[in-house]
């Protein structure tokens, strides 16, 4: 008897569970009406002492994500009931999702591409593009590495572009020793790759071959870098700032002479070409909630003194007085 | 005689000394993966031990390392965990009962037998894409932890059917034809005959396959479990995000301080896994003593 107990036992409980998850289920599309119904009257109402709920789903790039983060988080702290989840499946993923209506918010290393766009067109979505911050993409090498004192635009070119035929440093410079070179960089899904990809290499994409590893996980750049005498990559500058014990900057000269990243050249504009902005595009159908606008408000207003905490370059005070305008 | 007893000597020394060889020989064996596991564990345990706080648990995840919590995702896990386990017991036993005592042992049941044993080897991100077009489109049931959990189950059930399987293998032919033989029908057999006494296997199959599903990151990371989660999902259709997400999401940040909260949800992450296995001890240890 006891044993039939056993085994009548364990199903009779999970067939309960399973009745219990899927009453709760019926429950939260009952709350899910419910929330948008009593969100209704607050769009009259438009003073800050409304109080928001909903949830403002955001995806996108990881070099975006801890700015994102970091608004979620203090905007949490304004709004308890507002959920702002926060998803890193690379600007590319990110845009597939918000071109689809399934997002509120993209967050992007780039801008929009056409066929992104025309995607997000097909499926009748508009969207507004705002400016949050910019990062110097640094391109960096070993502390060890004691021959380079800057590289110029043309011999990034030669050294990362398809079918290069570079293979030591002496093919890059005479100077440099006949050592071969280890390359490093953000994988294809990246606003990182693709940003490099233009500004360098005239989108004639990065080579792939035995000399260059890929990882979409910046820290494992890093140990790579740091790990290679003849070793070179590129990331955000977040990523140099906090191992400035490991790696060394390579000042890049596009004509002007060798700049190096650092808040003021990347600010001013004289890290160029490699200083780019992030952005990010919000759904205007979404913006028409209360919640999501007053996000958005609160990410623009806000978003200059996150960005020296997470290791990005705040935007001039009076561009983002100009992407506030964009939303009101 | 003496040439006969030499050689008998020499090839008794040699057999000898091939049983040692091979005994230190499996001995490594062994010790390479308790030395691998130690040593993670070791390390994990020097990284991690000082950010195991109280904060660990009741806070939500932060930018700042200080203060920085894993409360969703420890919840998140729980809660997959919760829905994954009654629908993956159902199935799975349910599947391996029929296929082990109802299913006749045609070219069709050997088909299918075949194919589960394939899928429980199938590389989990495939699950991930499967459960992207099935339930976050197709159903469309978002990002949401039911189709997570779906998923999940998805690629737990394989295992589940085939350990199953097993276990219920297992119960001698007597039982059953002793079952038989007072009459019982086929329903009760299973249940009071057969059941029982599979029934520890069947468990620690189960829970061996639940522990090995909230290890699990890559098909999560494709149906859109989200990164940073400040909220507790109050349903089933809420956005969710792991243990293992989170854990990842920590290693990826440039600071260092990251690394060390990372560190310590990997020790949460390992003290729940070990809580299940042992859990699994168990159960098996109280249902062995009833059969």
């Amino acid at each position: 008897m006891l044993k039939k107990k056993g085994f009548k036992g364990i199903l009779m409980l999970s067939m309960v569970v399973l009745l219990a998850f899927t009453a709760a289920c019926g429950n939260s599309t009952n709350n899910g009406t419910k929330g948008s119904a009593s969100n209704s009257p607050t769009n009259a109402a438009t003073d800050d002492t409304v109080k928001l709920a909903g949830e403002i789903k955001i995806d996108g790039s990881s070099t975006v994500f801890p700015l994102t983060e970091a608004a979620a988080e203090e905007f949490n702290k304004l709004h308890k009931d507002v959920r702002v989840p926060v998803g890193v499946s690379g600007t590319g993923g990110g845009f597939k999702q918000f071109c689809k209506g399934e997002i509120a918010i993209a967050d992007a290393s780039r801008p929009i591409k056409d066929s992104e766009a025309a995607d997000c067109k097909a499926a009748g979505i508009e969207y507004t593009d705002l400016s949050v911050a910019f990062d110097g993409l640094s391109v960096v090498v070993s502390k060890s590495n004691d021959f380079i004192d800057h590289l110029t635009v043309e011999e990034l070119n030669k050294i990362f572009v398809t079918g290069s035929t570079v293979k030591t440093w002496k093919d890059v410079r005479d100077t440099f020793p006949a050592e071969p070179i280890v390359m490093f960089s953000p994988g294809a899904d990246s606003g990182t790759y693709d940003y490099f990809n233009e500004a360098i290499l005239d989108k004639a994409g990065i080579r792939n071959d035995k000399a260059i590893s890929f990882s979409e996980d910046d820290n494992s750049l890093v140990q790579g870098v740091a790990g290679s005498k003849y070793g070179i990559g590129y990331f955000g500058f977040a990523y140099f700032e906090e191992n400035q014990d490991k790696l060394k900057v390579v000042p890049v000269d596009a004509g002007k002479g060798a700049i190096e990243p650092t808040y003021e050249t990347i600010k001013d504009g004289s890290y160029a070409p490699l200083s780019r902005p992030l952005f990010i595009y919000a759904n205007n159908k979404e913006l028409e909630r209360p919640e999501v606008k007053e996000f958005v408000k609160y990410y623009i207003n806000n978003i200059g003194q996150f960005a020296d905490e997470v290791g990005y370059v705040a935007l001039p005070d009076e561009q983002y007085a100009a992407e506030a305008a964009k939303i009101q | 005689m003496n040439i006969f007893q030499d050689a008998n000597r020499k090839q008794i020394a040699n057999r000898r000394k091939m049983d040692w060889m091979l005994h230190i020989l499996f001995v490594a064996a062994t010790s390479v993966g308790v030395l691998a596991l130690s040593a993670l564990i070791i390390d994990i345990l020097i990284d991690g031990v000082a950010r195991l706080k109280p904060d660990l648990f009741t806070n939500f995840p932060s930018r700042r390392a200080d203060g920085s919590g894993m409360k969703s995702a420890l919840v998140g896990s729980i809660y997959m965990l919760l829905i994954m386990a009654p629908i993956s017991f159902i199935f799975g036993v349910g599947a391996a009962i029929y296929l082990e005592e109802y299913a006749k042992k045609s070219r069709i049941t050997r088909m299918i037998q075949l194919n589960i044993s394939t899928l429980a080897g199938v590389p989990s991100i495939v699950y991930g894409i499967l459960g992207l077009t099935l339930f976050v489109r197709l159903l469309s049931l978002d990002r949401s932890l039911i189709a997570g959990a779906l998923t999940m189950t998805l690629l737990v059930l394989p295992i589940i059917i085939v350990s199953a399987q097993e276990a219920i293998r297992a119960v001698p032919k007597s039982r059953r034809d002793a079952s038989f033989a007072l009459g019982a029908t086929k329903w009760q057999t299973v249940a009071r005959s057969v059941m029982p006494s599979a029934l520890p296997g069947v468990l620690t199959g189960v829970i061996l396959a639940m522990s090995r599903a909230i290890g699990e990151t890559a098909p999560l990371v494709m149906i859109g479990a989200l990164t940073y989660v400040a909220f507790l999902p109050s349903g089933i259709k809420d956005s969710f995000t792991v243990i293992p997400i989170q854990v990842y999401n920590w290693l990826s940040k440039p600071q260092l301080e990251f690394k060390e909260l990372a560190a310590s949800g990997i020790i949460v992450l390992l003290a729940l896994l070990l809580l299940m296995n042992f859990s699994a001890i168990l159960l098996r240890n109280k249902y062995q003593k009833n059969v």
